[in-house]
């Protein structure tokens, strides 16, 4: 069967015969976009986290079939070198990966939630993000949140007085 | 005294001790009848134990009794997993609306059915039960009480009950658990979907009475 969806602002269809492929596969092996992650395959670590129409999702655990219509938003998509989403450009700054291989499903979870909690707490951090690394990078990622924060508001266009 | 003297005293004595008697068995019976009417005595209403058949309470009550029910109908803020009810995995929370998190939410893993490759159970619209209708640490009797109460169970009708009871997908969903992440069924009530959706109807076909614990 044919599903089609935008992903990254493109508009894509794929033909498939199990329309129950995790959407991670069908990002991964069909459209080329490596960037979001296997961990785990039972939506417990988080390094497949992408946006499905703003919402952040385990992608190995959303058949492709659910992204009909959808608007997809992967880690290549966030932003890019010359163009950083505010959440990569504090990651750069703050130094936070280390082997590097969470680090897409941990950026995704923390633009979905500044996106929901623009000012978040340690609490809603904790609340909200609960990717894994097996780095131990998350001191470096807490301190690159709240810089993501301060990045976002200095971007911010300012309004007329 | 004469013989007939002896008599007339004898029959005196035969009056009194009889009116005595009379006085002594009368009263008692009226202290008796003032006790029964004063005890602690409560007459049977039949209008409400007359008509309970309980059979299909019982088999209803055993599938909203079960883990896979009682998990999303927790007493606190914590959604439970699995037949031993343990606190939902990450620390995952009611939220303010009872699908978690702002960021986070039910549905960043939950979707609308099973995932047989992931084990990551799904039903439509999955989310916890309002708080209103904690049902953990509950009998049967109260989760009964609690589900009819206007007040408690989002202002549902006899007739709501029952649409949501047997026609739900989430409801349901316990008839439809999936697997868990190894691939293992989970387990389901102990009794067919079939004859729990006719034990709903005729207990609410019944009036919907609760049999004493």
């Amino acid at each position: 069967m044919k599903i089609s969806f935008e992903i990254n602002g493109a508009s894509r269809t794929v033909e498939i015969e199990d329309q129950h492929t995790p959407l991670l596969w069908v990002v991964r092996d069909r459209l080329n976009l490596k960037g979001t992650k296997f961990g785990c395959g039972k939506a417990a670590c988080g390094a497949c986290t992408l946006h499905v129409d703003g919402e952040a999702v385990r992608s190995c655990s959303y058949p492709v079939k659910f992204a009909e219509g959808k608007q997809i938003i992967t880690i290549e998509g966030l932003g890019d070198e010359k163009n950083p989403h505010p959440v990569q450009q504090a990651w750069i700054e703050e130094i936070v990966p280390q082997c590097g291989y969470c680090q897409p499903g941990f950026m995704m979870a923390t633009a979905a939630l500044l996106n929901k909690v623009p000012n978040p707490t340690d609490a809603d951090i904790d609340q909200n993000i609960f990717n894994v690394c097996r780095c131990a990078t998350y001191y470096r990622m807490r301190k690159a949140i709240h810089r993501a924060v301060e990045i976002q508001e200095t971007n911010k266009p300012k309004t007329e007085a | 005294m004469t013989i007939l003297q002896k008599i007339d005293a004898m029959k005196t004595k035969v009056l009194v001790f009889s009116t005595v008697f009379l006085v002594i068995v009368l009263s008692a019976m009226s202290a008796l009848k003032a006790k029964i009417g004063t005890s602690e005595y409560v007459p049977l209403d039949t209008t409400k134990t007359a008509v309970v058949e309980d059979s299909s309470y019982r088999t209803m009550m055993q599938v909203l009794t079960h883990e896979r029910c009682l998990n999303c109908h927790p007493n606190d803020n914590v959604p439970k997993q699995g037949d031993d009810s343990n606190p939902h995995n990450f620390g995952m929370s009611r939220g303010t609306n009872d699908k978690g998190f702002a960021a986070t939410k039910c549905a960043t893993c939950h979707q609308k059915e099973n995932n047989l490759y992931s084990g990551v159970p799904g039903a439509p619209h999955w989310a916890l039960a309002p708080k209103s209708m904690a049902w953990e640490g509950l009998s049967a009797a109260e989760i009964a009480t609690v589900m009819l109460d206007k007040t408690t169970n989002g202002n549902r009708s006899h007739e709501d009950l029952i649409h949501h009871l047997t026609e739900d997908e989430l409801v349901l969903w316990a008839f439809d658990p999936g697997v868990d992440n190894e691939g293992k069924p989970r387990t389901k009530p102990p009794v067919s979907e079939e004859s729990y959706k006719a034990a709903v109807k005729k207990w609410f076909a019944n009036g919907a009475l609760i049999p004493k614990e």
